[in-house]
């Protein structure tokens, strides 16, 4: 693609991604509770839009024209807490107060303590209307900046999604791009036993929406993605990205138990071995 | 605030209500309009009511800065607040059962939570609903609401006092939730009245018993303000058009001044004005007070005028609560006379 024409982009994005899933593991070791399955899934995700894709600038957190990300599946606060420290929205030293008494970064995501995080999210299932809502109001601004919402594909077992889907499809929202992280687990164990939601993307190509099937731990495809999705007009774009739970970290890997569990002292110190950094 | 400073502001907002009994989803019709007209970033959401809640009106006027989201409340309130994101004041209406109940975790999480800029202006609130019955009758809203963080509740009196409430809350930045009804009303606002978020409106101050109602309630009171005070009980009335925040002074003085307070609203006497009256009195200023409201029951069919009476929402039901009161008195003040004698 000519978009990443130097193989040294993706080097760095996956240098940059590997960074993001140390940081993670050690807020969540520190704070001693909190998602690490479902951060570490969308990191590769969320990295390629932060470091590579959207237009922002994390000086100016209120820029206007700033691309928008909702982060719907608001328990993977750690990842957008660990992006928005390490693309510099504020300091990395906040990173060890995560879900302490008197520290903005609270246990899910809140905008109106913290810089950088759009809207405050949590409760599953609302990210995707409050997206459409941006992207409505950008068009009616003739603002060109684009709306990102990442959603879990438990996430799409509540009704708002689906509303949502509707209306971003009825509203032909071009300047929106939604991404299911795909990575198959919810709290109590693989979506296919506790709900069913495939077929995913006939779901959403059936709500009038451009559907791409990519591996959401290829730098390179997600990348290409991104850049192909915002030329599509006419339509809303929705990236199925199939992904591992606790991707990075091989013993926590595709195991629903680690939803909401967060390593232990010597768990942190295997899995920063695996990821190439040598405990501190 | 001079009658020419009135005329000025009335001219400017083209559609003057004082002194019109008009329904209060009528009155914001004309004035969310109105505001759509001098204001750019006012834009209507609505889910498939236009036509009943009056927005269809801004709706034809606007069609650009208007959002239909179909029969999905969850959608509405959501979009609604990413619509505040970029800078809009986006009010959002439905009928008042479905935007509070149905809506009300996205009203917690999305509007509230990150308090934004969202106007929920619900129709259809109260028994006065009428035909419909229970499942469209909200009875609940006020509560549902007042409970939120960051929310403010206001539930204006008349067509009057509605338009004067839609241009306010337009410039204040934060979610807020009026509650309007079906049902025309009569108009009870003085001309001059000028409404400000968070302020009573006091009618006059009796000795007995002062009633602090809201909505529709307002001429109810006022009619049995008139009855009682013909059978010798000095009676005040104050319009509680916002429950949230409470204005408490208001409250303090009605209650120090008489012996009795009581509340009236077309609304469940759980957790609405009565509630939030009966919280704040029993901590700053303990006195006697009785609820004029729906009794923890769901509504049901019939014209709204009868089920004002069926529900116990008329001017007969406050004076006969207040007169209630003073017998009780009197006589437990005789027995214990008598007991201690």
């Amino acid at each position: 693609m000519a978009a990443v024409t130097q193989s040294r982009s993706i080097d760095f994005l996956t240098q940059q991604a590997k960074r993001v899933r140390v940081e993670i593991l050690k807020m969540l070791t520190e704070a001693g509770s909190g998602h690490t399955g479902g951060s570490l899934s969308a990191v590769d995700i969320a990295t390629a839009l932060y470091f590579y894709k959207m237009k922002h600038r994390p000086r100016e957190p209120e820029w206007p024209e700033r691309d928008r990300f909702i982060l719907s599946k608001g328990h993977a606060a750690p990842l957008l807490y660990t992006i928005l420290a390490l693309t510099g929205y504020f300091n990395e030293s906040l990173l060890t107060g995560l879900r302490k008494i008197g520290c903005p970064l609270q246990g899910h995501p809140s905008s109106k303590l913290l810089q950088g995080v759009e809207v405050s999210t949590g409760s599953l299932g609302q990210g995707l209307s409050i997206a459409n809502g941006i992207a409505l109001g950008l068009k009616l601004d003739k603002n060109p900046a684009r709306v990102y919402c990442l959603l879990g594909d438990g996430e799409t077992q509540e009704g708002q999604v689906w509303e949502a889907a509707m209306s971003a499809g009825h509203y032909m929202l071009d300047n929106l791009c939604a991404i299911v992280d795909a990575n198959e687990l919810q709290i109590d164990g693989r979506c296919a036993d506790v709900m069913k939601i495939e077929p995913i993307a006939g779901k959403w190509k059936a709500f009038n929406w451009h559907v791409f099937e990519i591996d959401g731990h290829n730098m390179e495809e997600i990348v290409n993605v991104l850049d192909e999705a915002e030329k599509l007009k006419g339509k809303p774009s929705l990236i199925l990205a199939k992904t591992v739970k606790s991707k990075g970290v091989s013993f926590f890997e595709g195991k629903a138990e680690y939803h909401g569990i967060t390593p232990t002292k010597d768990e942190l110190e295997k899995a920063l071995e695996e990821l190439g950094v040598h405990g501190e | 605030m001079g009658s020419r400073e009135q005329n000025t502001d009335n001219k400017s907002r083209g559609t003057d209500f004082s002194g019109q009994a008009v329904a209060t989803r009528d009155a914001y019709g004309t004035a969310l309009l109105e505001l759509g007209r001098r204001n750019e970033r006012v834009v209507v959401l609505d889910a498939d009511l236009s036509g009943s809640t009056k927005t269809a009106k801004f709706a034809k006027a606007f069609p650009k800065r208007f959002f239909n989201m179909g029969i999905a409340e969850q959608d509405l309130v959501g979009t609604a607040g990413g619509l505040a994101l970029t800078g809009k004041i986006p009010f959002a209406s439905t009928f008042a059962v479905f935007e509070t109940g149905r809506a009300w975790e996205q009203v917690r999480q999305t509007l509230c939570y990150s308090d934004l800029n969202v106007k929920l202006v619900a129709t259809h609130a109260g028994i006065t609903v009428g035909e419909d019955g229970a499942s469209h009758q909200a009875l609940e809203d006020i509560a549902l609401m007042r409970v939120i963080p960051n929310m403010t509740v206001i539930v204006p009196a008349d067509g009057f006092e509605t338009q004067q409430v839609i241009d306010k809350v337009a410039d204040y930045g934060h979610p807020v939730y009026v509650r309007l009804g079906r049902a025309k009303v009569p108009a009870v606002m003085p001309p001059d009245y000028k409404f400000q978020i968070g302020k009573a409106h006091t009618f006059n101050l009796g000795i007995d018993v002062n009633i602090i109602a809201t909505g529709v309630m307002v001429s109810e009171a006022l009619k049995a303000r008139d009855i009682l005070l013909r059978e010798g009980i000095d009676a005040g009335v104050i319009n509680m058009a916002t429950i949230k925040p409470l204005d408490t002074d208001a409250v303090l003085e009605a209650a120090r001044k008489a012996k009795l307070i009581i509340t009236a609203e077309e609304h469940s006497i759980i957790g609405g004005l009565g509630g939030a009256i009966a919280e704040f009195l029993s901590e700053a200023h303990p006195v006697p007070v009785r609820r004029i409201g729906t009794e923890d029951v769901f509504g049901c069919s019939g014209a709204p005028g009868e089920l004002l009476k069926l529900f116990g929402l008329t001017a007969e039901d406050i004076t006969k609560a207040v007169k209630g009161f003073f017998q009780e008195r009197t006589e437990s003040l005789a027995y214990k006379n008598f007991a201690s004698q």
